[in-house]
């Protein structure tokens, strides 16, 4: 299939795949660094290039409610946020879930307040990630648009049926021109394929309640499904990421393993700063150095055992974490992996944690070759800490 | 009444099925009860159409309906009906709220 080669910020080639899907509904209130996606799907909408219902609503909790009613009206349902935005959408998102519905979101993820930050990190989509939601996370445009493609086929597949967050990182690819391809409008919709609701509030037919009073001698049996839900989603990704692979010639899995096999070091990084590790990488690769990189792109649910596979036997691991999980013993990608490797059958490696980038601080070629200098150090006897800092003056 | 397994119920917790309310008994909410004295009855149907729970009950089967009573199945004790009683405004309520000794 021939695709276009465009250049696109990582904001409007979300609203292509968004537009390429064609919801019935969106529901969205404006937030930096999230505003400018709706701003094209808006543009869609009003240019009639969608028959998409836009919901221009007062807040986010109320973005996050219009579309539950939506979904569970049987709409395929957009929206988007960051931030404070998605905070503010908490309460609803858990409703989301419980409720099954899948609500295809893109989180452009930035730092939560205090102080006021507009810049990229993970506080926001970290701390809803036990709220049931499937959470992808992109290392550029093309994969924020690829991500939001699949995000459909994944979450209203039948045996899911949850929403998805489409995360990618706040300016660096939000809103960074960068040449990606793009499937055609009809291929992408052929791929997507139309929205079938497993239930309808709009069924008069069959009239249906939906979240109703669920008390101590029922609600725990009604998260059996949502849990299990999950553990069905790891072939359904692997299955939809496979197909969009013959279909585009982008081959995704639950991660990626970059120069990861023969590696003694491996550093674990999620979003647009893998970018920057790989050519890190790559220098330490000429020099000798056996290191390599676990790209994490479905982070709920956590493929435990694939990268308790991919992780075990090598010398030393180092997490990146650009969200700090305050009074928590490291950050919550390190918490998921240290906990993955508890099971490792040939010895746990040494795992070191690194937050990082908070609140938009760059992180360059030189603070990753710090953190590779120090995986070779543990690698010798070196010790150090388990949690660290990277790239704040102390 | 048997709980059912997680592997029985509809993901999410959802009713399929209509006008089960029915089955939900929520009469034991009450503090206060509504009595009532048939004597004062004028059968204006007021109560019934006031009452939030449908808990009034009567007789339709002859050409007017007859009030008969109040369902304690379902009558959560607001009071509404004996509120809205017409005969009330009159001194002689059809329905009058009681505290209910359990």
């Amino acid at each position: 299939m021939e695709q276009k080669l465009v250049a696109l910020t990582g904001n409007d080639a979300v609203a292509y795949a968004f537009k390429q899907a064609r919801p019935h509904v969106a529901s969205a209130f404006p937030i930096t660094p999230q505003t400018e996606m709706m701003h094209k799907f808006a543009e869609f909408v009003a240019n009639d290039e969608v028959d998409t219902e836009l919901i221009l609503v007062e807040s986010e909790h109320s973005a996050m409610s219009a579309a539950v009613g939506a979904c569970a009206a049987g709409a395929r349902t957009v929206t988007a946020t960051s931030s404070a935005g998605f905070a503010l959408m908490w309460e609803v998102l858990y409703l989301a879930a419980s409720l099954r519905l899948p609500i295809a979101m893109a989180v452009v993820n930035r730092a939560l307040s205090g102080n006021i930050n507009i810049h990229n990190d993970h506080s926001d989509a970290m701390g809803g990630r036990d709220a049931g939601w499937i959470q992808i996370y992109a290392e550029n445009a093309q994969e924020a648009y690829d991500n939001a493609l699949m995000a459909f086929r994944i979450g209203e597949h039948p045996e899911v049926r949850l929403p998805v967050m489409i995360n990618y990182d706040g300016f660096i690819i939000s809103h960074t021109s960068e040449a990606l391809f793009m499937v055609d409008d009809a291929t992408a919709y052929d791929f997507v394929g139309p929205f079938k609701p497993a239930y309808s509030l709009l069924n008069v037919e069959n009239p249906i309640t939906v979240g109703p009073l669920d008390l101590t001698d029922y609600y725990f049996e009604h998260k059996v499904s949502e849990l299990e839900a999950h553990q069905k989603a790891f072939d359904v990704v692997r299955a939809i990421s496979e197909e969009y692979g013959r279909l585009t010639g982008r081959h995704y899995e639950l991660f990626e393993s970059y120069r990861l096999d023969d590696a003694e070091l491996a550093l674990v990084i999620l979003g647009s700063t893998a970018g920057t590790a790989k050519d890190v990488i790559d220098d330490y690769r000429r020099r000798g150095v056996k290191v390599g990189l676990l790209k994490v792109r479905l982070f709920r649910p956590f493929p435990a055992a694939e990268i308790l596979a991919a992780l075990s036997g090598k010398q030393v691991v180092g997490v990146l974490d650009k969200s700090a999980s305050f009074g928590g013993w490291g950050g919550p990608v390190f918490t998921e992996i240290r906990s993955a490797l508890y099971q490792s059958p040939n010895g746990r490696p040494p795992i070191h944690n690194w937050i990082y980038g908070l609140g938009g601080r760059d992180t360059d070629m030189k603070q990753i070759a710090e953190v590779i200098d120090s995986l070779q150090a543990v690698s010798q006897g070196e010790p150090r800490e388990t949690i660290n800092l990277l790239g704040v003056r102390l | 009444m048997s709980l059912k397994a997680a592997s029985e119920l509809q993901d999410a917790g959802i009713i399929t099925e209509s006008g089960n309310a029915e089955e939900y008994k929520t009469g034991d909410w009450r503090t206060f009860v509504p009595r009532f004295v048939e004597e004062n009855c004028i059968h204006c149907m007021f109560c019934w159409i006031w009452c939030p729970d449908s808990a009034i009950e009567i007789d339709s089967t002859g050409e007017k309906p007859l009030m008969k009573g109040i369902n304690l199945d379902h009558c959560k004790g607001c009071g509404i009906c004996a509120h809205e009683c017409p005969p009330a405004r009159k001194g002689n309520s059809a329905l009058v709220m009681v505290r209910e000794e359990k």
